[in-house]
């Protein structure tokens, strides 16, 4: 038995020239930013980063031409996530549109779908939320209850949507209603649309986060109409369209890199000659990061084959995001500091930024519970 | 992976299923040499992966030796394989020919160095002492990397010619002293290029990784197919989401300690590996700790007692975790490393080939 297949994979040359070109525009677009800023990554709103982005043609690199892509590499894509990643950049924005809006439309929306969405995706102007989560429905997503009931060429909509990051700041959304009730079969009749979240019938509300910050919504849904041409699909395809692509969305350098300004700023923090529990420290977190690294990348090189690595993109995020909530741990054992919002060194505001963004690290696209599941059930275990 | 990869995993798996039984474990534990087990490697080619064709090895490359090297860790095969595999290659960088028999690798500890000297007639001489040698009394011969004329030199000595106070691991595998009074040497001959004079410890610590990942992977199998058999509570242990979230837990460590180990192979075929070796020394050690335990508390008592073979992984794993440094040190020297580059350097060195 060996259920898990993790090998070594290179990137392709032009991915390590692609590499410098990303990193020079990032040094003159991130300029000295402070960390607790980079800290926010891919949290980080930033319509014009992701304006400038779309203009160099990073946004839906992989995408056909003809829709405004660059029919790049998904390793190549790779390396630009990365990239930006590691240097915490802005790129909340646009992020949901190009790793999961995009992709879906690429898969299963009409040709009129993708003419009107993709092309603006790439520019950097057109941003997406995701409408999942209900109230009573979060990990058991299957159980939602929003429904879209046919009418006049179209659906009427009626439920509730919550943790809708940035719904608030995006103009539309991929959502998953309920178009049929099969009694005993909850995976069936799910459909997912397009919504367009200026929809006269659809109340946005701030969820306001243990922070202080405001990027979960609420989204009400009463009598909201849905043009049947913003289905993605056939009518209860949407089961499976939500998990198709999960390996992508589960084994991608965000799911190990959410802490790394803390790791920078402490290796800053302890200087070039650290004493020795600090070194060891230091040298932990590298190890991890090195190995985490390998096998992302290990994921990345199955799916630009072609292989459908949903397992592995399990252990990864598992593995990765119980690191990334390690970090702050381990600066909080090893130094005597306080973490901090307005005041302190810049040490002390990026651990209180993370402490307190850790705990969703391993919540957000799937729980830790529903991922150890999903890797028990390749252990022949369920 | 390589066609000569791929040979060799299938040979060693082969080999070892049919070779390595319970019984033939415990006889190496009480100090039979498993001389059948090492005569099937040498004969299927499996010792001298990295030795080039033209020495009697398979000319491969440290991503083939790797296969082998994990495999062993994983069947717990009781002999110095690991050790030749890298003695081997060692002799083959100093353009020195390579005996058959196991070998072994001297000096294994940091602080205790070797010394090379002169002897009459053109020959060498070795003193000094090494502990915890593995097999240093049973292997044919020791190879031995000192300062010698100028710089590092790679030594072969035969059997014999070291005094020899034996020791063992918690796995019951010899790790002996071997005391050097200008102890006679077979040949010696500068270093290869790529070898620094603690290139035992730095590829010693490479290939236990491996060794390390081929041990968790067989925890869990064991694990995972104990919890399906195991019933209790009128069903299978492992139907218990608390059973099965362990078992996951193993399976992330796992993973990550194979892919730490064979990066690091890999990076050794292409460029200085130390950052890579001390990475995976570091991540498969912690994993061995973690991993032993899960594995354990999944078997319950039966896993507790000398007649299952539970122990014979989880006893080398606590083991190799210290042996050619231990986690603490590597994560030391990789902190130190990437402390003193700083931390604007830390992503490109992470990235870079």
């Amino acid at each position: 038995m060996s259920v898990f297949h993790f090998e070594v994979r290179d990137l392709p040359p032009e991915g390590e020239a692609f590499r410098e070109e990303v990193r020079a525009f990032l040094r003159q677009a991130m300029g000295d930013r402070p960390s607790v800023r980079r800290a926010r990554s891919w949290g980080g709103f930033d319509p014009d980063f992701s304006k400038k982005l779309g203009a160099r043609g990073w946004i839906g690199l992989t995408w056909p031409k003809r829709y405004g892509g660059q029919e790049r590499s998904f390793l190549e894509r790779y390396v630009l996530l990365e990239e930006l990643l590691a240097a915490g950049a802005p790129a909340g924005a646009h992020w949901v549109a190009e790793r999961q809006s995009g992709p879906l439309l690429l898969r299963f929306g009409t040709e009129a779908q993708r003419e009107r969405f993709l092309p603006s995706i790439v520019r950097g102007e057109t941003y997406f939320a995701i409408g999942m989560s209900e109230p009573d429905s979060g990990s058991d997503l299957a159980s939602i209850r929003t429904r879209a009931v046919p009418k006049d060429g179209g659906y009427v909509v009626n439920g509730t949507k919550v943790w809708t990051s940035n719904a608030h700041r995006c103009q539309y959304a991929i959502a998953l209603f309920r178009t049929a009730v099969v009694p005993d079969k909850k995976h069936e009749g799910l459909s997912q649309f397009l919504v367009d979240l200026k929809s006269p019938g659809i109340a946005i509300r701030p969820i306001i986060d243990l922070a202080g910050s405001h990027h979960f919504n609420e989204v009400v849904f009463q009598d909201a109409f849905v043009p049947e041409d913003m289905r993605v699909g056939g009518e209860g395809d949407g089961w499976k369209q939500v998990t198709t692509e999960l390996a992508f969305e589960r084994s991608g350098p965000e799911r190990y890199l959410s802490s790394i300004a803390l790791i920078l700023e402490l290796i800053h923090h302890v200087g070039p000659d650290p004493e020795p529990r600090a070194a060891e420290a230091v040298g932990r977190l590298v190890a991890q990061l090195t190995t985490l690294r390998q096998m992302s990348l290990s994921v990345a090189g199955m799916l630009q084959a072609g292989q459908n690595p949903n397992l592995e993109a399990a252990v990864v995020k598992d593995v990765g995001t119980t690191f990334e909530q390690s970090v702050p741990e381990l600066v909080h054992a090893l130094m005597d500091i306080e973490p901090t919002i307005d005041s302190g060194s810049d040490l002390q505001q990026t651990l209180g930024y993370l402490v307190q963004r850790a705990p969703s690290f391993s919540l957000r696209g799937g729980t830790r519970e529903v991922l150890r599941g999903i890797i028990a059930r390749g252990l022949g275990l369920r | 992976m390589s066609e000569l990869g791929s040979l060799l995993a299938d040979t060693v798996t082969r080999l070892f299923n049919n070779l390595v039984t319970k019984e033939l474990i415990e006889s190496a534990e009480k100090g039979v040499w498993p001389d059948k087990l090492w005569r099937a490697l040498e004969e299927g080619g499996l010792t001298l992966p990295l030795v080039p064709e033209s020495r009697g090895g398979a000319g491969g490359a440290w991503s083939d030796a790797h296969v082998v090297v994990r495999a062993a860790g994983k069947h717990a095969a009781p002999v110095p394989l690991a050790e030749t595999i890298v003695a081997g290659w060692l002799l083959g960088e100093a353009a020195l020919e390579v005996p058959l028999g196991p070998l072994t690798i001297a000096p294994v500890e940091g602080d205790e160095p070797l010394r090379l000297t002169r002897a009459g007639g053109g020959g060498w001489k070795v003193s000094g002492t090494a502990s915890r040698v593995p097999w240093g009394g049973a292997a044919a011969h020791v190879v031995v990397v000192a300062e010698g004329d100028g710089g590092p030199m790679v030594a072969l000595v035969a059997r014999g010619a070291a005094r020899v106070v034996s020791d063992r691991n918690l796995a019951l595998e010899p790790r002996d002293t071997l005391v050097f009074d200008g102890a006679p040497v077979v040949a010696a001959a500068a270093a290869g290029r790529r070898i620094g004079v603690d290139a035992v410890i730095l590829y010693g610590a490479l290939v236990r990784a491996a060794q390390m990942a081929g041990a968790l992977e067989s925890l869990l199998e064991q694990s995972a197919r104990y919890a399906t058999e195991r019933r209790q509570f009128g069903r299978p242990i492992g139907n218990f989401q608390a059973i099965q979230h362990n078992l996951a837990l193993l399976a992330g460590h796992t993973a990550a300690a194979g892919m730490a180990a064979q990066h690091a192979f890999d990076v050794a075929d292409h460029t200085d590996p130390r950052r890579a070796v001390a990475a995976a020394k570091v991540r498969c050690g912690e994993a061995a700790g973690l991993g032993a335990g899960i594995a354990h508390q999944v078997h319950g008592a039966i896993g507790f007692t000398y007649e299952h073979s539970l122990h014979f992984s989880t006893r080398r794993l606590w083991s190799w975790r210290a042996e050619f440094g231990s986690e603490s040190r590597w994560a030391q020297a990789l902190g130190r490393a990437a402390a003193a580059r700083g931390a604007e350097h830390l992503w490109a060195d992470l990235t870079a080939r």
